[in-house]
C-alpha cells in the first residue's frame, strides 16, 4: 500500500513517461509525435517538482511564522526547462509546417515512402 | 580585468553576437564578418585558457559573483581547455572558408539567420565544455542542439527538413534522458555542482537510484554523440546539411558529447561506475560493432558526405574504445582522437564542400575525373582519407598507434585486430572516392570548371597541414591528452 500510495507522483511520472515515449516511437504522425515528446518532458517536470516537495513545507516564500519550506531549486530549474521544452516545441512545429509545404505530408512512413522512391528515380 | 573574465569570455561573446547578426538582414557579408571576427575571438581566448591550466591547475570563475555551490560555477581544466581549442578553432578554420559556400548553398535571405545560428551553437558547444554545474550543462546543450536543428533544416534539399525533424525528436528524447539522470543524481546528494557531486557520489554510488541514473546518463548522452544502435540521425543530418554546417557538426557537436561522457564517468563518478556496472564493457562491445559495421555500411554509399557520416559513427567508436578501456594510455587514445578526428573530418568535408561548390553534387560517380580539374581540392581529399585511415605522418596514425598499444596493454589481441581490420575498411571506401576521381575520365560533355576559390582552399589546407603537422610533431596533443588522462585517472 506505501509504495502505490505513498509514491502517488512517481507512479504518475512514470505511466506520463512511458505514454510520452511510447507515442514518440510509435506515432507516424509529426504532430502526434510533438505532443508525445511533450508528454515526456512534462512527466520529467513533474518529477523535479515531486522531489522538491518537503512534507509540512510551505511554499518556499519568505513570510513570518513560517521556518519549514520546500526546496525551491528544483522549481526554478523546471521553469528553465519548460522554456527549453516551449522552444523545442516551437522548433519541431516550425519544421513540420515547412515538411508540409514540401512533400503534402505529415505522416512520416508516407514520406519515408517518397524519400526512398526518390532515390531510385534519381539513380 | 580580461585576465581574471577568461573563462567565462568564450562562452559570452559568440551569445552576444548571435542576436547582433540579426542586424545583417541585408548584408551577408556584414554577418559574415561578424560571425569571422568572434571566431577568431573566441579562438585567441581559448587558446589562452590553454596556456593558463596546462600547468595542471584548474580556472574557476563564479557567475554573477554567486559562490560555487549556490551559484553556477565554470571550471576550465586541462580536458575542458582542450576541448574548447578544438571547438574554437574548427570554428575559426570553418568561418574562414564559409562566405561562398554559404552563399553558394543558402538563399540569400536567410544568410544572416544562418551565421546567428551558428554563433549560437559556438556559445552552446562551449558553454557545455566548460560549465562545472551539471543542469547548465542541460542549457547549453539544448542552445547548441536546438540552433543545430535549425542549421541542418537550412540544407538546400527537402530531405534536410525531415532529416533536422527526426534529429530533433531524438535529440530532445537525448537530452530529457539527461535531465533525468541528473535530477536523479541531485535526488540522492542534493548538488548539481559537479565539484560538489564528487565529493557526494561515492557515498550512494551503489543505491539503485544512482545506477538508474547512470543508466540514463549514458544512454541520453550516447543518442547526442552518435553511439551505434542509437546513431540514427546522423548520416541524414550530415548528408543533408549544408557543407559548412557539415564540417562544422562533424568536427565539434559529436566530440563535445563524448567530452561529457568522459566528464560523467571520470570526473563525476572517478571511474568508479565501472565497478558498480558493466558500462564500459557495454561500450567496448558497441563500439567494436560500430568501428566494423558502419565502416562496411560506408563502403556501399554513393554519397560521399553520406559515406563519411558513416565513418564518423565508426571514428566516434575508436574515441569510445579508448575510454572503456579504463586505462590511461587507453584514455589518452580517446582523448587524443577528439582532437584527431575533428582535424582530419573537418579536412575531408570542407574538401567535398569545395566539390560541391564546383559541381552541384557529391555523388561518386559525379566525380569522375575531379583530380585533373581541382588538383588541390582532390590532393586534399586524398590526405585527409590518408589520415582517416591512419598513415604513418598524419594524425590519424598517431590515434590508432595509441589505441592498439592500449589494446596491446591489457593483452587483448582481438581487439587490436578489430582496430586494424576496421582500418582496411576505411582504405577501401576511401579509395573508392580516390579511384573515380583520379583514375576516370571526365565524362565528355561535363561543365568545364576549374579549381575552387582562393578563399576555399586556404582554409582547407590549413585543416590539412594541421593533419600532418600533428602528425610528426605529436608533442602538443599527446601531451596535452595524456596530462588530461592522468589527472582524470588519477583525480
Amino acid at each position: 500500500m506505501e509504495t502505490v500510495i505513498g509514491l502517488f507522483n512517481y507512479w504518475i511520472v512514470i505511466v506520463l513517461m512511458m505514454a510520452g515515449f511510447y507515442i514518440v516511437i510509435a506515432q507516424e504522425n509529426m504532430i502526434k509525435k510533438m505532443v508525445g515528446l511533450s508528454i515526456f518532458q512534462v512527466a520529467v517536470f513533474v518529477f523535479y517538482i515531486s522531489m522538491s516537495n518537503v512534507f509540512g513545507g510551505t511554499a518556499p516564500i519568505a513570510a513570518e511564522g513560517f521556518t519549514l519550506y520546500s526546496n525551491p531549486l528544483p522549481h526554478v530549474l523546471i521553469l528553465t526547462a519548460i522554456v527549453v521544452g516551449v522552444a523545442t516545441t516551437a522548433l519541431g512545429l516550425a519544421l513540420i509546417v515547412r515538411i508540409k509545404e514540401e512533400f503534402g505530408t505529415i505522416e512520416d512512413d508516407r514520406i519515408r515512402d517518397m524519400e526512398e522512391h526518390g532515390e531510385e528515380s534519381e539513380a | 580585468m580580461i585576465a581574471a573574465n577568461l573563462p567565462i569570455l568564450h562562452v559570452i561573446i559568440p551569445l552576444i553576437g548571435a542576436p547582433l547578426g540579426l542586424m545583417f538582414r541585408r548584408s551577408p557579408a556584414g554577418a559574415w564578418l561578424l560571425a569571422l571576427i568572434i571566431s577568431w575571438v573566441t579562438l585567441a581566448d581559448s587558446l589562452a585558457l590553454l596556456l593558463i591550466v596546462s600547468g595542471g591547475e584548474a580556472v574557476s570563475y563564479e557567475i554573477g559573483n554567486w559562490a560555487a555551490p549556490w551559484g553556477i560555477e565554470y571550471r576550465v581544466d586541462m580536458l575542458a581547455a582542450y576541448v574548447i581549442v578544438i571547438v574554437s578553432g574548427i570554428g575559426a578554420v570553418t568561418m574562414l572558408y564559409a562566405r561562398q559556400s554559404v552563399e553558394a548553398e543558402i538563399p540569400r535571405d536567410r544568410i544572416y539567420l544562418f551565421y546567428t545560428m551558428y554563433l549560437l551553437t559556438l556559445s552552446g558547444l562551449l558553454g557545455i565544455a566548460t560549465t562545472g554545474d551539471t543542469f547548465n550543462l542541460f542549457v547549453f546543450l539544448e542552445i547548441s542542439s536546438l540552433s543545430t536543428y535549425v542549421m541542418v533544416s537550412l540544407g538546400a534539399e527537402r530531405r534536410a527538413l525531415t532529416a533536422a525533424f527526426r534529429y530533433l525528436v531524438l535529440g530532445t528524447v537525448g537530452a530529457t534522458f539527461y535531465v533525468i539522470g541528473v535530477g536523479l543524481m541531485y535526488q540522492m546528494t542534493g548538488t548539481l555542482n559537479m565539484a560538489d557531486l564528487v565529493d557526494r557520489l561515492p557515498e550512494v554510488a551503489e543505491t539503485r537510484t544512482i545506477l538508474a541514473a547512470v543508466a540514463f546518463l549514458t544512454v541520453g548522452i550516447g543518442l547526442k554523440l552518435g553511439l551505434f544502435p542509437v546513431h540514427v540521425w546522423l548520416p541524414n543530418a550530415y548528408t543533408y546539411a549544408p557543407s559548412v554546417v557539415t564540417a562544422f557538426l562533424a568536427a565539434t557537436a559529436t566530440k563535445v558529447a563524448v567530452y561529457v561522457l568522459v566528464r560523467i564517468y571520470y570526473t563525476l563518478f572517478k571511474g568508479g561506475v565501472f565497478e558498480t556496472l558493466p558500462v564500459d564493457e557495454i561500450l567496448l562491445a558497441l563500439s567494436i560493432v560500430a568501428i566494423i559495421a558502419m565502416s562496411a555500411v560506408a563502403i556501399f554509399q554513393t554519397n560521399v558526405k553520406r559515406l563519411l557520416a558513416y565513418s564518423s559513427v565508426a571514428q566516434i567508436g575508436y574515441m569510445l574504445i579508448g575510454i572503456s578501456l579504463v586505462t590511461i594510455t587507453g584514455l589518452t587514445a580517446g582523448i587524443l582522437h577528439l582532437f584527431n578526428h575533428a582535424l582530419m573530418k573537418g579536412a575531408l568535408f570542407l574538401a567535398l564542400g569545395c566539390v560541391f561548390f564546383r559541381i552541384r553534387s557529391v555523388n561518386v560517380d559525379d566525380m569522375a575525373g575531379l583530380a585533373k580539374v581541382m588538383p588541390w581540392t582532390m590532393a586534399a581529399f586524398v590526405t585527409g582519407g590518408l589520415s582517416l585511415i591512419g598513415i604513418p605522418l598524419t594524425v590519424g596514425f598517431v590515434s590508432k598507434w595509441y589505441l592498439i598499444l592500449a589494446s596491446l596493454e591489457k593483452e587483448w589481441w582481438l581487439l587490436a585486430a578489430a582496430i586494424l581490420f576496421s582500418s582496411l575498411l576505411a582504405v577501401i571506401y576511401m579509395w573508392r572516392v580516390i579511384e573515380v576521381a583520379y583514375f576516370r575520365e571526365r565524362p565528355a560533355g561535363a561543365a568545364a570548371i576549374g579549381e575552387a576559390p582562393l578563399a576555399m582552399l586556404v582554409p582547407m589546407w590549413m585543416l590539412v597541414g594541421a593533419n600532418v603537422y600533428f602528425g610528426i610533431d605529436t608533442d602538443l596533443t599527446v601531451g596535452t591528452a595524456r596530462a588530461a588522462a592522468e589527472l582524470l585517472m588519477g583525480g
